[in-house]
Order: C-alpha cells, then structure tokens, then sequence
C-alpha cells in the first residue's frame, strides 16, 4: 500500500518539510498505542490551513506527507478497526466450511473466508503506512483494547446465517465501503477499491444461498427467516451511532476520510436491501417498516442502541469466544512465525 | 519482528510490474508466497517481484517543488510548441 519503512528511514534525515513533524515519527508507535482509545481532541485550530485546503481541493494524501496528529490518529484507528473486522469477520463463516451443503458451496464459503483474510491484511498494511507496527495493532486486537465491528459478536447458527451474512453484512459493509474508495488518504483509497470490486461476490452468494432456501421446503425458507429475523437489527447497527451520538463525524467529514453520515448510509442501505428481501419472500422484523411515498424511502423502527453499546464493550453473545479464538490462533502460530524468522537468519548466515 | 517487503505485480505481458502493496515475511521466498495469496486470488498477474521495503528509497514530498517544477516552465519539450504549418500534414 505503501513504503512505510521508507517513511521511518526518513524522519533522521531532511527537515524541511513545513509542518515540522519528522522529529516525532520516532515516538510514533508509541504515542498511538496510547491514544487510540481516547477521542481525539483535534479540530481546535491548531492545523495549517494549508492541509486542509489540500482536502478541499480532492488532493490525495500520501504516507510521507505532513498532515495533523488527529488525521493521523483518526485514520490508524480507522483502518485498523477495519482490518481487525475482517479477521474477526473470518470466525462465524468459518465455522460453517466444514458443514457447508454442498462442495459448490464449500469452495465459494473457503474463498470468502480467503478474500476476507487478505482484505484484514491489505487494510493493515495500509494501516502501517502511518507509522504504526503490525505487532502494535495485533496486539491491540488481542488485548482487547481495540474495537471491532459488533456485527461479528453474533452467532452464526445455521447454515442460513451464511446466507444471511453475505447478504446482509457484505451488503452493509459494500454500502459503508463504496464512499471510502474515495478517501482523502491514499493507501486506505486503494485498498478499498480492490476490497469492494471482491465483496460484490460475496453479497451474492449469500443471496443465491437465500433464494435457494426461500424457494426449498417450508422448514428451510424458515431457516431463511429465522436467519434474517436475528441479523436483521444488528446489520443496522453496522453503520454506527445516529449521527446526533457519532463521536468522530465531524473531523472525519471535515477531512473527507468519510463521505456520508452514518444514518444517510443506513437509510440508503434499507432502501435497498428491502425490497430484495421482499423478493424473497421474507418478512423484516419490524412492525414499524414501511414506505414513505412521499420521500421514497423506507422508514424502519427504532434501533436499540443499548444493545449496540452492550456488545461493543464486550458483552455480545460470541465477544469472549471471537477473542479467544484470535488469541489462540495467534499463540498457535509463533513457533512457525520464530522458525521461519530463525531460518531466515541461517541461510543469510551462509 | 517480520521485515516488510513491497509487492509488484505484471498483470499481463507488455505491461510494466506495477506496485500492489506489502507483506510481512521471513524471507523473499516466503514473501513472494504470501504476495501470490494476498495479491492474486483472481488472475491479477503473471509475475511477482518482491523488494525488501528497506531498498526503496523514496523523494521528499516536501521537495516535490525543487524535484518538479522547473518542468513546468519548460514547455518547448512538449511537441505541441512548435508552430508546423497545415499544409505540411500531420507531423
């Protein structure tokens, strides 16, 4: 995504870069792992208008470029959420791969589990171009100082909730996604145009496995509901807070690392996602949904952000095992991980 | 601590490797292994080259005017400068 190294060779060297920031890189890591879970405090003037202006005008920043403690801290933790999802977001469809119906299925379960472990590393590498480590943000993960999405908290307890999830939270993801490709940070630009030009199979195969159970026998169309019945509400919750509640709305506009408010998303994701579920067959969980004539839009119940808040800190359904299962694979892995650096070192040796 | 290797990938021939992105591996074995998983699940490519991240040594952004502008005013390296007459046809 980057040279990221390159940026951590340079800060010694030249220092005539306007915004005087190249004595700090060395603390860089550092300083982040405290301040990722503190609200950032930015906004109050202390930018050079001369980034900003670089904003207005749809410039791109690169990773070797000047640009505020707060864009910095905003985008690692940004990106680096968004990678830990992807990796956790591994964990409920991987418990399905053994037990998918049918070998067409498997192999389309196996390359989705696959993409999204390439999207968590494409994202962390666009991560580390700030300055921040790999080892850093891992272990923030696996201490459990970082977030990640809610949605992954929940169970996936039939094969439906496959169907389900490709259809509903790649669905919101794509939504949520599509508006980052144009980011003002570059490396997270990129990453993500090739992380939605992969997503758009994965939201229709979770359909095609919809269809399939909404036009089988009754007690499968019932998986079906019963699946959308449970994934339902969480999935609207994807998109976070009303933006009366956002926290990091106002600067991550202001910056364009977000393009859209939280609720516009959400709205244009109902809007969508209803009428397909309709075609279905299938009834939302919501005694509150319909259509608005006038506005064109479809008008859902209220979301229940106490639950919302309940599982991001931890008391969801599936945080402890998704954690666990994170730190066990991780634990599992270093003697490979020490063996291929120790025979690295041996040949080099030679 | 894994060291860093920056990813280029031809897509097809004729076309010059373009960079991709970076992974993390022991070696550039293991590095060019991880690029073909990470970087071409769906025919992206036909040749990997990996570079240790370190090798790469990168301008200042905050040099971008002293590297690039004198360029700008030098608009007789462009063909369009110079005056031909139509009637000696497209040249």
């Amino acid at each position: 995504m980057g040279f990221p190294v390159v940026m951590r060779r340079r800060g010694r060297g030249v220092n005539r870069r306007p915004f005087r920031f190249a004595a700090r890189r060395a603390i860089l890591a550092g300083m982040y792992s405290q301040a990722l879970n503190h609200q950032d405090t930015t906004g109050s003037g202390a930018e050079d208008p001369r980034f900003q202006a670089r904003i207005d005008a749809e410039d791109r920043i690169e990773p070797n470029d000047a640009m505020p403690d707060g864009y910095r801290r905003t985008l690692i933790r940004q990106i680096s959420q968004h990678a830990h999802s992807e990796v956790v977001g591994m964990l409920p469809e991987g418990n399905w791969i053994t037990r998918a119906p049918s070998l067409r299925r498997k192999a389309a379960l196996l390359a989705k589990v696959q993409d999204e472990g390439g999207h968590g590393l494409y994202l962390y590498a666009a991560a580390e171009t700030l300055g921040v480590s790999r080892e850093e943000l891992v272990d923030q993960l696996l201490s459990g100082r970082a977030k990640y999405s809610s949605i992954f908290n929940y169970p996936t307890l039939s094969w439906a909730d496959i169907g389900a999830i490709g259809w509903l939270v790649d669905g919101a993801a794509i939504m949520n996604q599509i508006p980052l490709c144009r980011c003002s940070f570059g490396p997270y630009a990129r990453a993500m145009i090739r992380i939605c030009k992969e997503e758009s199979f994965h939201q229709r195969q979770g359909y095609e496995i919809m269809l399939t159970l909404c036009r089988g026998t009754a007690e499968q169309k019932a998986m079906a509901q019963d699946a959308l019945d449970r994934w339902w509400w969480p999935c609207l919750m994807m998109f976070g807070p009303p933006d009366t509640q956002s926290n990091h709305s106002d600067s991550s506009m202001r910056w364009k690392i977000k393009r859209f408010a939280n609720d516009a998303l959400r709205q244009k994701f109902v809007d969508a996602t209803v009428p397909q579920g309709h075609y279905l067959g299938l009834t939302f969980p919501d005694p509150d949904l319909h259509f608005d004539e006038a506005e064109g839009h479809w008008r859902f119940g209220a979301i229940d952000w106490d639950e919302f808040r309940r599982v991001l800190a931890g008391d969801g359904p599936c945080n402890k095992e998704r954690l666990d299962a994170r730190r066990k694979a991780h634990e599992d892995g270093a003697w490979v991980r020490a063996a291929a650096v120790a025979y690295a070192a041996k040949e080099r040796a030679r | 601590m894994m060291p860093l290797w920056e990813v280029f990938i031809r897509s097809r021939n004729g076309l010059a490797h373009k960079h991709v992105g970076s992974v993390h591996a022991a070696d550039a074995t293991m590095a060019l292994q991880a690029a073909r998983d990470v970087y071409t699940r769906r025919g992206e490519g036909l040749s990997i080259w990996v570079v240790p991240s370190v090798a790469i040594t990168a301008s200042d952004p905050a040099d971008r005017d002293t590297l690039f502008e004198p360029t700008g005013s030098k608009i007789y390296r462009h063909p369009t400068f110079y005056q031909v007459p139509d009637d000696v046809g497209h040249m």
